[in-house]
């Protein structure tokens, strides 16, 4: 018996890597728009104000929209429990370090959702890069940019420009004392996403708010139409 | 810095090719990865080095292709490769572009031992 010839063999495959995380966000995705629910992927470097402008989407939405809100960090409940003071369910997922959340970390949450829900909010890891990489099964996907962090960003972090629906510049209330040239930013992720909708907000005195809050029930609505019609 | 997490899941789909085929070793892995993928093929090959051991790929090589960003313009028709992420079409100006190529992260081919 001598030994067993080693054959080589080339195997082409072709699949995406991630491929199992867009598979599990296409079967979040489509049990939450039968429910009707509208889901918002909310992206953007640590600090750039995504806690606040939720807890302002919720004050606006809560008394008419029933809605939930999912909270990503590397560590501590602290943002769910922000939430959950406005009265609102809110789930924590905590990373432990990694870097974003995956579609599998979200869909362990989903069957707790209730059911009269309308509206889900993911707020993703703090972080401009790996986040942009993921669906998470949502129908916006949202880029934060605020004022402090400078309006030279798009072009530096262009996967998430590029993969977002809409924009939302933040923390407008601080553009008298900064650099910050609002029309330059949204130039600059315009120019790397045309079909981007672009929204001016300040957190602190409201600014912008209302509109983004009819985007998304007007986008809900839409969403709403798309179901009836298929 | 999400490439440990990428290797991750390329050694989900690396054991189970493996084993369809009835493999004893994987020498060779080739990826695929797009300029707007968010991913430092440098990184990915550390990530890939450090997974490795005491697996099936344990020997394996990684090849990792960069592939450009590639758009057609939606107006003219026109395919466009552009280093600078402007989504502007320079035949006809339109910027109704779609993005064909230079997002996706694929494992395109193994190479193994029988």
């Amino acid at each position: 018996m001598g030994a067993r010839k080693m054959a080589k063999k080339e195997i082409v495959v072709r699949e995406e890597i991630l491929g199992s995380n867009k598979k599990i966000a296409a079967d979040i995705r489509a049990r939450l728009e039968a429910a009707g629910v509208l889901v918002v992927n909310l992206l953007s470097s640590p600090g750039s104000g995504k806690t606040t402008l939720l807890e302002r989407l919720v004050e606006t939405l809560k008394p008419t929209h029933p809605l939930a809100v999912i909270e990503g960090d590397i560590e501590t409940e602290r943002d769910a429990e922000r939430i959950r003071r406005k009265g609102v369910p809110a789930w924590q997922i905590t990373t432990g370090g990694a870097c974003h959340l995956e579609a599998k970390m979200v869909a362990r949450i989903i069957p707790e959702i209730p059911a009269e829900t309308q509206f889900l909010f993911i707020e993703n890891v703090g972080n401009l890069v790996c986040p942009a990489s993921y669906d998470l099964g949502e129908n916006l996907r949202c880029v934060l940019l605020s004022a402090p962090e400078g309006d030279d960003k798009p072009k530096k972090y262009p996967a998430a420009f590029a993969t977002a629906d809409c924009l939302i510049l933040t923390k407008s209330d601080l553009v008298p004392v900064l650099p910050f040239d609002p029309e330059r930013a949204a130039q600059e992720a315009l120019e790397i996403n045309p079909r981007l909708r672009v929204f001016v907000t300040s957190a602190l005195n409201g600014k912008g708010i209302a509109e983004l809050v009819r985007y998304f029930i007007e986008s809900r609505a839409n969403l709403i139409q798309r179901q009836r019609h298929a | 810095m999400h490439e440990l997490s990428i290797v991750a899941s390329l050694f989900e789909i690396l054991e189970a090719k493996a084993r369809e085929n009835q493999a004893t070793k994987i020498v060779g892995v080739r990826l695929k990865v797009g300029k707007l993928a968010g991913i430092v093929p440098e990184f990915l090959e550390s990530a890939f080095d450090s997974y490795k051991k005491d697996t099936i790929a344990a020997e394996a090589r990684l090849e990792v292709e960069e592939v450009p960003l590639k758009m057609r313009c939606r107006k003219c028709a026109a395919e466009i490769e552009r280093e600078d992420y402007s989504l502007v079409c320079p035949s006809c100006g339109s910027t109704d572009l779609e993005i064909i190529e230079g997002m996706d992260l694929l494992l395109d081919k193994i190479d193994l031992e029988i």
